[in-house]
């Protein structure tokens, strides 16, 4: 483990680990890549997270890098936006993606997915009103394909439509002729994607071996 | 004729009006009767279609062969001696091999890659090993009287019987939608597993072939294994950017594109085999190599070409061979040992199963979907043994002591095999309820959120800096764009090929309405006419619906990984994959129209012109009165053209200064799409069965519209005072309030997912 230079507690590790399962190494780890990061000081901002070199050509980056600073997704109920996160809030967005353990109960899978889905909503729903409205969700297709610039934003904005009336048809099913369709909420969304394996496709492999040297 | 001449030939008076040659013409003459009789038993199977579905087409086939060997047991006539060891490794072998290989979904493949290779490689030398080494003490066992069989000769047979023939494990897959993984599992390991074999095969002939054996030459032999395998795959990447190459450059001669495919694959196959290196992963690693670049470059009538020919004589391979099979176990003489034999059948269950056990438990962990229990058992089970297996068998060297019995041994494994697991895997599978692909995932929003996974995860990777196989396929891709497509690919440019898939849709459209208008373009439609079109019903664009769906995957596909799928990922393996094919033969013949088009220089400005009048509002549309006025001058936004087309499908929400889209191809594409789609649902409508020809009307406005863009935009004012009593056509500036009209009328009755 490298030097830091201030070595945090080993209890600090257990609650944290505790909280958010990973392992102890684990934790040193990302504390580690914390550090390096956020230039050794104690909180993260959006520019260190925007320096990261291999994330530029990555085309939700601004969607991830944002979810690293929205409350809702620190698990403690809040809303909005923060200008900084310290480490307990990195590791608990980096739990997000952990892998499922083998042998967890069905429940606790389920779990698992409505919190991966809801991080997933999270990204969405930038305006926190609880609802994927049409604009947002164009918003994301349009950055998935803005690596191929020729598209432009009237493919996007046609498939956005066109899911968007998927949701529609499958959630609410036959509307009447005055209805309006506001928008997915989280439990459109849980429906619309109840056959993706959710937890095997979102997770990282977080491995026991410090890579941080190989990072840029 | 008579003779005029003396007569040199003193036995002959007159030269007879007709002669019959046979011997000249032997040879073909027989092997295009084997081959006719082969294919008379494949249609014969599929009168029936229930029957194909119960049994496996290699038992039929087998059964085949087995009557018509009876037939010629029974008048004495012994079979043509076609299948010798060349015969089968210079014609027979690379067909079969480039079929498999040619037809591999690649991302499947890719992603299940060192899965696949390690049973591949590892599973076949644990069955091959055990096997034989269980073989040899049962050898020395004396009741069975097989002393004389020494390791190496066990060895070498338990090679050829690890050989495993995935097809008619695969078509049952198909038939009951195994899971993508473990089909993809099966596919890979089968292919690598004969190259193995292959290669075990040559090491343990040439090992029995020598008397004395010291460890030295274990060891060398174990480095020739790698270096056997590696060169192979170098070969065949090495042929694959060759032949890539070269059909940048075959713009003009079509014709012989399919015939550079083939010849640089078997020239792959062929150049291995002088080195005696592994030339099924030449041919293999030639033909996934090639494939993508290739099918860039070539023409649509060159892909089907090609296509179809690997399809087909690669499916006329096998059956040869298994029909031969059934032939050969009548006719030939066998040396049948009961305890070797089925001591053979025995170790080759146990051991596979073993394999399978063993080696699933070691790899799961590095597997994203592990392999659970049922997907072993229908690994394990599927291993039928086939055609390879025979066909090494038969062309083992006759310096072998036991031939006849190893023979006979094959036979027995694969006959056990085919039939008896063959027909009841189907029962079982079905039985076990093995874990099945989710085919009604087909929806965009799971697309498109599997893309956003993908993305999300590579993002976060990046970020906490660990890494898995996203990254690599992130950097291989940047690779492959920047350097590797700009040699190989004639017309690089990677984002035209989704924005002329749309065109095409466009024009396809716009072909439909052509024919519904009785092929006056230029013409102004009518108030009248346009009435009476209404009247009736336009044609049923169901068909269209799920090309678009699909062609939207396509396009996120295509886009987000830039990975271009042309082949389905289940590939039915005595079938060719049909869906994306007619729908690019559709696509590309409406390219070539649309090329046409334009040299012919439409004035469609008239036509533009009229057909706007008749954009009213349709009915029930009470959202959009009061839009203020679009602004069609609104410089160089392609967008803006589109907006007024379909206020009522077109998100009413305007980005102000969007830039032009494309560098200077105004592009609509989606409207298309939309088009389409909403003509299904308006056509499931019987009242709004009007709005699906305007729909088409407007398509056809619109294609001529860009074309004519830069006439019209001195016509944008005209327009738009034109256009100022029909309050649908604008569209409003507050940009959050109105939400998309698609979604806010949903009486269109939006389609299910497909």
């Amino acid at each position: 483990m490298g030097s830091f230079q201030s070595l945090p507690d080993d209890h600090q590790y257990r609650t944290l680990s505790q909280k958010t399962g990973f392992s102890l190494d684990q934790i040193a780890i990302l504390h580690n890549r914390f550090k390096q990061l956020s230039q050794n000081e104690e909180t993260l901002r959006r520019d260190d997270l925007k320096t990261i070199q291999d994330l530029e050509s990555n085309p939700i980056r601004s969607e991830i890098i944002e979810a690293f600073f929205d409350r809702r997704n620190f698990q403690k109920d809040g809303v909005g936006s923060v200008e900084e996160i310290g480490f307990e809030e990195f590791l608990t967005i980096m739990s997000y993606f952990r892998a499922p353990p083998h042998h967890i109960t069905e429940e606790q899978r389920e779990e698992m997915r409505r919190a991966k889905l809801r991080f997933l909503f999270n990204m969405h729903d930038t305006d926190n009103d609880g609802t994927i409205t049409l604009e947002e969700y164009r918003h994301v297709v349009e950055e998935l394909l803005s690596r191929s610039g020729a598209l432009g934003r009237e493919t996007a904005k046609g498939i956005a439509d066109a899911a968007m009336l998927e949701v529609a048809s499958i959630s609410v099913g036959h509307m009447a002729p005055d209805e309006f369709y506001e928008g997915i909420t989280f439990e459109h969304f849980l429906k619309i994607l109840k056959g993706i394996e959710i937890e095997t496709r979102m997770h990282i492999r977080f491995l026991n071996m410090d890579t941080t040297v190989l990072c840029k | 004729m008579e003779e005029t001449n003396p007569d040199p030939n003193p036995g002959e008076s007159t030269q007879a009006v007709f002669t019959l040659n046979y011997p000249r013409i032997q040879i073909p003459f027989e092997i295009t009767l084997w081959v006719l009789l082969a294919s008379f038993a494949k249609i014969g199977f599929h009168i029936y279609h229930k029957i194909t579905i119960w049994v496996p087409e290699s038992c039929l086939l087998i059964s085949i062969g087995l009557i018509v060997g009876g037939i010629m047991h029974s008048v004495h006539e012994k079979p043509p001696a076609v299948l010798t060891s060349n015969v089968f490794f210079l014609y027979m072998l690379p067909s079969i091999v480039l079929d498999s290989g040619y037809f591999m979904p690649t991302r499947p493949f890719f992603e299940n890659f060192g899965t696949v290779l390690w049973f591949a490689i590892v599973g076949t030398l644990w069955n091959s090993i055990g096997i034989g080494i269980s073989l040899f003490a049962i050898c020395q066992i004396e009741a069975f009287g097989v002393q004389d069989i020494n390791l190496e000769e066990n060895l070498l047979f338990a090679s050829i019987i690890s050989a495993v023939e995935p097809v008619a494990v695969l078509t049952v897959f198909e038939d009951i939608s195994v899971h993508e993984h473990l089909y993809i599992v099966v596919f890979g390991e089968c292919l690598f597993n004969d190259a193995v074999t292959v290669v075990l095969y040559n090491l343990f002939n040439h090992v029995a072939a020598i008397e004395v054996v010291e460890a030295g030459d274990v060891f060398l032999d174990i480095g020739w294994f790698f270096v056997v395998g590696l060169g192979g795959t170098f070969f065949g990447i090495l042929f694959g950017f060759v032949a890539a190459f070269t059909t940048r450059f075959t713009g003009k001669v079509r014709e012989i594109e399919p015939l550079i495919i083939f010849l640089y694959s078997y020239l792959a196959y062929l150049i291995a085999e002088l080195f005696t290196i592994s030339s099924i992963m030449a041919i293999v690693t030639c033909a996934l190599t090639m494939k993508y670049y290739v099918e860039e470059n070539v023409s649509q009538p060159s892909c089907t070409t090609i296509r179809h020919v690997i399809k087909m004589v690669g499916s006329v391979s096998e059956t040869l061979i298994f029909f031969f099979l059934g032939v050969v176990t009548i006719t030939t003489e066998h040396e049948w040992n009961w305890g070797y034999i089925l001591f053979t059948l025995l170790f080759a269950l146990i051991w596979r199963g073993l394999g399978i056990l063993v080696l699933t438990q070691i790899i799961n962990p590095f597997r994203t979907i592990p392999l659970n229990f049922k997907d072993q058992f229908g690994l394990a089970y599927g291993g039928l043994r086939g055609a390879v297996s025979f066909a090494l068998a038969f062309t083992l060297p006759d310096s072998i002591g036991r031939k006849k019995l190893f023979i006979t041994g094959t036979i027995a494994v694969i006959i056990f095999t085919v039939f008896i697991q063959g027909i009841t895997i189907r029962p079982l599978l079905k039985l076990m309820n093995v874990r099945k692909t989710n085919r009604n995932l087909e929806t965009i929003n799971v697309e498109i959120h599997k893309r956003l996974m993908e993305h999300t995860v590579a993002g976060i990777e990046d970020l906490c800096g660990q890494w898995s196989h996203y990254y690599w396929k992130d950097k291989f891709m940047k690779f492959n764009n920047r350097i590797i497509r700009k040699i190989l690919v004639r017309d690089n440019r990677p984002e035209s090929s989704i924005v002329a898939l749309y065109k095409k849709l466009e024009l396809q459209n716009a072909m439909e309405i052509l024919d519904q208008m009785s092929g006056d373009i230029s013409a102004a439609p009518s108030l009248i006419s346009l009435h009476e079109d209404r009247k009736n019903s336009p044609k049923p664009r169901k068909k269209f619906l799920s090309s678009d769906v699909a062609n939207m995957h396509e396009l996120l596909s295509k886009n987000m990984y830039k990975i271009r799928q042309r082949t389905l990922s289940y590939t039915n393996k005595h079938a060719l994959p049909n869906d994306i094919t007619a729908r690019e033969i559709l696509m590309r013949r409406h390219t070539s129209l649309r090329r046409s088009f334009r040299a012919g220089s439409l004035h469609g400005t008239n036509a533009a012109k009229m057909s706007q009048k008749y954009f009213s509002l349709p009915m029930r549309q009470s959202l959009h009165s009061g839009f203020p006025s679009r602004r069609l001058g609104h410089t160089g936004d392609g967008d803006t053209e589109s907006e007024i087309d379909y206020p009522s499908n077109r998100p009413t929400i305007r980005h102000p200064h969007r830039p032009s889209s494309t560098a200077g191809m105004p592009l609509r594409p989606l409207d298309t799409l939309k088009n389409a789609a909403s003509s299904v649902n308006t056509v499931n409508e019987q009242n709004n069965v009007q709005r699906g020809n305007r729909r088409s009307h407007l398509s056809s406005r619109r294609t001529f519209r860009f074309r004519n863009y830069s006439d019209e935009d001195s016509e944008g004012e005209d327009q738009k005072s034109r256009s100022s009593p029909h309050a649908w056509v604008q569209e409003p500036q507050n940009s959050s309030e109105v939400q998309h009209p698609l979604i806010g009328r949903p009486h269109w009755l939006p389609q299910k997912p497909q």
